[in-house]
């Protein structure tokens, strides 16, 4: 089996600083967006979704596994914040915390089913069990079935951050991100990161030198499935409301398509696909299905010709890793 | 007991689409080692070429041509896919396969959504399998009773000519070893586009005899290629006898369950699945992968 990046840099000193720049670089741009006049209603939701891809690439990017459910974590999480925000009346950091520890407890379960079988089938299973969770959210009543819980309220965070101002719900919402991106980052580049690239390059040989690779792979799953239970908490403050379409399996399919556009295994490539696949969403609304046929061509362009995606071409191009 | 026996033939029938598709999905991945995402659309394609056939006031061609008309033009479609795309992806990872597959299906279904919107269109049932029989415990419509006698000939057929015929024997000798059988001077990637045109076809085969029953819808496919996954996670795909048998027996006790407890009928295959892989975590006919 071939690896999916056919290009492992060394991790050197002079690599982290190159991705401590870019990484101030982002954050300082992300930090001026109130100040710039984009809409920070689109920026919000890029963000969202950019740390649900980062949070998918830890698996497929570094553990070579490749979930086709991950709108399952996204939308439980949403489900459950909206529904402590709502009916129990929690503040907005406990709601949060409900959600991300909906997300945990079902990457646990489904972790737990879907990581006894590899490769193609581990993509398959875990779409069977995002689409099981998918008619469960139909039917159950506490999610309302198709009208979704609406008008969430923000609340104020902490008793002193009012969310309901978009200015302040903007920098929460990019903390969160940034938070969640660096615990990211830390774990790529941690001993445990490192076994999990040695897995997905190869796991005989991993298994051989002695290590549990199941074990690995599994905790990764749980970390890739709490963190994007965490984008998909923060996403219900932007969207106020928690819908079906964040457990469908097409949302599954964006967050795939982001990961491939912006670059398999790269640090931000996530980020910026996640942007460009909002960002085409946004301006393309008025086209009706034409924007599934552009996603699908863009499947179709990335896998053909572009594999290493943007960030991993530009990457490959200066012989750094990003 | 009406009813129950009634939900046993929609399993039936039901399980006659799990079979023929997986069994689709199951030749195609041994040869092409590609799970084929797009399986779904391009059964949706052979309910809409069908119709296309039959609405096309120079043509008008009925179901019975259609019923091999329809698979063979998807047939080729799908031919034309893999020597356009699907062949480049020979030697990388097998995840490539099902994204590029998966990018062609939304291409498929986004395109017949734009023309036809999300709405069935009707198919009328041929003159000849109109109406029913009164089987003394039951009543049988003609046509499902078909749809069930016809699929499972044709996958039958499917096993037959892949285990106990020659040409079936050099496609079991290309999936295990291809340098080796290309040696003995057999045109290998020839015969990988033929398989991959064979499980299009079966899927699109499939999607004509739903035309009927389901009424032609562009994401008629969207939704069943989910449930015929977790079909083949349960059967396993290393074997012809086993798809079949696990298709029809899952969509049985679909069936079942829509008589027994109808809230679960949309997710007692993938409770199945999670059962099988908690139990048995390489499948019923179980091969590693």
């Amino acid at each position: 089996m071939t690896a999916l990046t056919d290009d492992t840099l060394p991790v050197t000193p002079r690599a982290m600083r190159d991705e401590m720049v870019v990484f101030v670089v982002m954050a300082l741009l992300l930090a001026s967006v109130p100040y710039t006049g984009v809409y920070p209603f689109f920026v919000m939701q890029a963000l969202c979704f950019a740390l649900l891809a980062c949070a998918f690439n830890l698996l497929i990017g570094y553990g070579g596994l490749l979930s086709f459910g991950h709108a399952m974590f996204m939308g439980t999480a949403g489900y459950c914040s909206a529904h402590a925000l709502k009916v129990w009346a929690l503040p907005p950091e406990l709601g949060i915390l409900v959600g991300i520890a909906a997300a945990f407890g079902l990457s646990l379960i489904t972790g737990y089913i879907s990581i006894r079988r590899q490769g193609i089938y581990f993509s398959m299973i875990t779409l069977a069990l995002s689409q099981l969770l998918y008619f469960i959210y139909l039917q159950a009543p506490f999610t309302h079935g198709e009208d979704g819980i609406q008008g969430i309220p923000q609340g104020r965070m902490f008793g002193v951050l009012d969310l309901s101002k978009p200015t302040v719900l903007y920098y929460v919402v990019l903390v969160g991100f940034l938070a969640g991106f660096l615990l990211i980052y830390r774990i790529i580049n941690s001993p445990f990161g490192e076994v999990l690239k040695s897995i997905r390059e190869n796991e005989p040989r991993a298994i051989s030198l002695g290590y549990r690779t199941d074990q690995y792979k599994f905790l990764a799953f749980v970390l890739s499935g709490t963190l994007a239970g965490f984008a998909g908490a923060l996403k219900v403050f932007v969207a106020q409301n928690a819908s079906l379409t964040d457990v469908h399996w097409s949302m599954s399919g964006e967050v795939v398509l982001m990961t491939l556009v912006g670059g398999l295994g790269t640090i931000f490539g996530p980020v910026v696909g996640a942007f460009a696949i909002i960002a085409m969403q946004q301006y393309l609304a008025s086209f009706g299905q034409w924007v599934t046929v552009i996603q699908g061509s863009i499947f179709v362009i990335c896998v053909l010709t572009f594999r290493r995606g943007v960030i991993g071409e530009i990457a490959h191009y200066f012989r750094r890793s990003l | 007991m009406q009813a129950l026996y009634a939900q046993l033939l929609v399993g039936l029938i039901n399980g006659s689409f799990y079979a023929l598709l997986s069994l689709g999905l199951a030749v195609i991945f041994g040869m092409l080692n590609i799970i084929n995402f797009a399986h779904g659309a391009l059964y949706m394609m052979g309910a809409f070429v069908a119709y296309f056939l039959l609405n096309n006031d120079y043509l008008s061609i009925g179901y019975w041509p259609a019923l091999l008309i329809a698979p063979i033009i998807v047939g080729i479609f799908g031919m034309i896919l893999e020597r356009t795309m699907l062949q480049w992806l020979t030697g990388l990872d097998h995840l490539y396969g099902l994204l590029l597959t998966f990018g062609i299906a939304l291409i498929v279904q986004g395109v017949f959504q734009n023309y036809f919107g999300s709405s069935g269109l009707p198919y009328a049932i041929p003159d000849q399998l109109k109406g029913g029989m009164n089987l003394g415990f039951m009543f049988l419509p003609i046509y499902r009773g078909w749809v069930v006698v016809f699929s499972l000939i044709v996958c039958l057929g499917t096993w037959f000519l892949i285990e106990k015929t020659r040409l079936g024997g050099y496609l079991r000798a290309a999936t295990e070893n291809p340098t080796l059988v290309r040696a003995f001077g057999i045109n290998v990637p020839r015969m990988i586009t033929l398989t991959y045109g064979l499980g299009v076809g079966l899927a699109a085969l499939a999607g004509v005899l739903s035309a009927p029953i389901n009424q032609v819808r562009p994401l008629m496919g969207a939704d069943l290629i989910i449930v015929v996954f977790a079909v083949v996670v349960i059967g396993g795909m290393g074997s012809i006898m086993g798809s079949i048998i696990t298709g029809f027996a899952l969509g049985v006790i679909e069936g079942m369950t829509k008589y027994f407890y109808p809230e679960a009928s949309n997710t007692v295959v993938f409770v199945l699945m999670v059962l099988v892989l908690l139990v048995k975590p390489t499948g019923l006919t179980g091969r590693a992968a």
